[in-house]
């Protein structure tokens, strides 16, 4: 999990680094990132509770999660330069990945709206007697949508295996929870949809993987789904293009002492799993492989216009 | 008179109408410190406050709900849709209930949608689709699509002021591109009149929105080039339409093209070939042509979003098969 923290924190360093100083007239990075950066220990945490056969229904902060599923460096920035051998053969960018033959779902930019689809795909793998679960992931402001309400609901009157993990990062763009909910813990939720529900610390990646875990296990022996709501906060803009600090600057420095990776790097240590040599093993490891797919993604060719009427 | 960006003439239209009557008040996502997605309502909380500018949870439908009912209440709510694209996660609460409302109860519905519409910013399928046909087929409401900052000044009052509910599709690619003068104070331009922007004695070129745009730039070389002039109409408001309008331009010319940047199946231009073809068929001298984005969602990469998008070079191919037939 470790590696996979790194990875994740680096790359979206780099797509920043190559946001802020592309050249405008003629991008690489078509479009903006929406990075993860301070909340990485949730969709790493999360997604590592899943076995092969299970289902990642991400949403747009969950870059670790596509990681961990095993999408590869190289998809990650041929998909941001909309390149013609991406994932989605340009048509699409940034945080829309979805490899289907990877069990993951792609990200739809309508907030929540992926929720009852990952209802339909673990009904799918009830009727066909599977004992494999989704992940379906979201924000705090994707839970004021009626839509979730609805999956939610529907989820737990079919006792779905899916295990729905709410970031609560405290803002969406601009908005801060109290205007979005007069709800302090979003996990109380889960009471009136009639299913469990647990608030708990989204910076500690131990404690997201074990409280994911449980809420899976649960999923998978037909118990039904639940609600999992990872408490942190958005460390940066809402996307690359956005400097809004929606914390004061005291805020943001006892946030960044929480820094979930400095955090469990500092555990790893203690407990003698990781030295500097190992650290640093790590984190050459991670830039080569974002340097080699930075540099393989920006030499394959754009879409032909043409392509766009081809079908998939 | 003032200078302004479109988006800078409906920040004014705004405050103008604010200023005017106390029943209008704004609400929507990120709107108030943030300005919304695209700085038009900046500033605005200051002049007004948070009870008449109004950041809401991340809920379509709940925004639409409530102007509906502060509307039904005697005020006149000025709601922002994010991005039109996700105006359909409200789409039952707009045309279940705002729609019909007025023809079944007799109550007057005022309010106004502004969506933030189409394409050419390379931000893909969920962000700049053009979506006015899907709200076209509803009967019960109003439909405005502007193309110049004072355009968008005068129909935004006359949006406010109308008894119905109307949705404001503000171009997004004009927020910051095309500025012009913008008549200080308060006007009006009525809903359903359309403006020949450009007088031509070959074809008549129908369009709306940010086409209006390329299709001026095209008429100025098709006239310089080919010496074929196009006379360009805008819309303005798609309902009501001026057919009026339409159809003496076409009786003019004989010939049309129409022009939008939504794909072609269903869309707003099929209405207006069948009105050329009903009630001017005797004009006809070619048949019509439609001119569209392509028949797929719309993409990101530059490459696949230029062939998307209409182009010039469709506008100048139409005019000299036109003009030959
Ligand atoms: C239905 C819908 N309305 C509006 C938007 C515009 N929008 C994009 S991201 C965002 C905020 C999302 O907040 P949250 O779900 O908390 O996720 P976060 O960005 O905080 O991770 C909004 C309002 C959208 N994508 N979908």
């Amino acid at each position: 999990m470790y590696y996979y923290l790194t990875l994740t924190r680096h790359l979206e360093n780099k797509i920043a680094y190559i946001c802020y100083s592309q050249n405008p007239q003629n991008p690489l990075i078509i479009g903006k990132g929406y990075l993860s950066t301070g909340q990485e220990a949730i969709s790493v945490g999360a997604s590592s509770t899943l076995d092969e056969g299970d289902w990642l229904s991400p949403s747009h902060r969950d870059m670790g999660a596509h990681l961990v599923r095993g999408m590869t460096v190289k998809e990650i920035f041929l998909q941001y330069f909309c390149r013609a051998n991406s994932p989605t053969w340009g048509r699409d960018s940034n945080v829309h990945f979805g490899v289907t033959s990877k069990r993951i779902l792609s990200f739809i930019s309508h907030m929540g709206s992926m929720t009852p689809v990952a209802n339909g795909v673990a009904a799918a793998m009830v009727y066909r007697g599977e004992k494999n679960v989704v992940l379906s992931c979201f924000g705090d402001g994707a839970s004021s949508q009626g839509i979730v309400h609805e999956a939610l609901n529907y989820a737990a009157t079919f006792k779905l295996p899916v295990v729905f993990v709410l970031n609560n990062n405290q803002i969406a763009i601009s908005t801060p929870l109290h205007e979005q909910t007069a709800v302090e813990h979003l996990a109380l939720r889960a009471a009136g949809y009639g299913m469990p529900g647990k608030t708990i610390d989204g910076n500690n990646v131990i404690e997201v993987y074990l409280a994911v875990k449980e809420a899976v296990d649960r999923a998978r022996n037909g118990e039904g789904p639940s609600l999992i709501e990872c408490k942190t906060m958005r460390m940066g803009g809402h996307g690359t293009h956005d400097q809004y600090q929606f914390l004061s600057k005291k805020e943001f420095e006892e946030w960044k002492k929480k820094d979930p990776i400095l955090w469990f790097k500092n555990y790893l240590k203690e407990k003698g799993m990781l030295d500097e040599t190992g650290e640093r093993e790590i984190e050459e490891r991670v830039e080569r492989e974002i340097e080699e797919a930075v540099e393989y993604a920006r030499m394959q060719p754009m879409p032909k216009p043409e392509d766009l009427l081809k079908e998939r | 008179m003032p200078v302004m960006t479109y988006g800078e003439a409906i920040r004014d239209g705004l405050r103008q109408a604010m200023k005017e009557d106390e029943r209008v008040y704004l609400l929507g996502e990120d709107i108030a410190e943030y300005g919304g997605v695209y700085g038009i309502t900046k500033g605005l909380v200051k002049e007004f406050g948070k009870k008449r500018v109004k950041n809401t949870p991340l809920s379509e439908g709940a925004i639409i709900g409530e102007a509906i009912g502060a509307a039904i209440a005697g005020l006149r709510p000025v709601a922002e849709i994010q991005f039109s694209d996700f105006m359909t996660t409200a789409f039952s609460t707009l045309v279940d209930v705002a729609a019909p409302y007025r023809f079944r109860i007799g109550t007057p519905i005022p309010m106004v949608i502004r969506a933030p519409s189409g394409g050419g910013l390379r931000i893909g399928p969920y962000h700049s689709k053009s979506t006015e046909a899907w709200y076209f087929h509803v009967p019960g409401l109003k439909l405005v699509a502007p193309s110049t900052p004072s355009d968008a000044k005068g129909l935004l009052a006359a949006s406010i002021d109308d008894n119905d509910p109307v949705l404001f599709f503000e171009h997004k690619k004009l927020y910051y591109e095309i500025k012009e003068e913008v008549p200080d104070g308060s006007y009006r331009i009525p809903l359903g009149k359309a403006l020949v922007r450009r007088e031509g004695s070959h074809i008549t070129l129908m369009t709306y929105g940010a086409m209006v745009h390329l299709a001026l730039k095209t008429a100025e070389k098709l006239s310089k080039e080919e010496g074929i002039e196009l006379e360009v109409v805008d819309l303005r408001t798609l309902v009501p339409l001026d057919e009026e309008t339409l159809l003496n331009s076409f009786r003019k010319t004989n010939r049309v093209i129409i022009l939008h940047e939504a794909p072609r199946r269903g869309g707003v231009g099929a209405e207006l070939e069948s009105l050329i073809c009903e009630k001017g068929f005797d004009s006809l001298s070619a048949p019509p042509v439609r001119i569209t984005a392509k028949m797929t969602p719309i993409p990101v990469a530059p490459q696949l979003e230029d062939y998307y998008l209409p182009s010039e070079q469709d506008i100048v191919d139409a005019a000299k098969r036109l003009v030959q037939y």
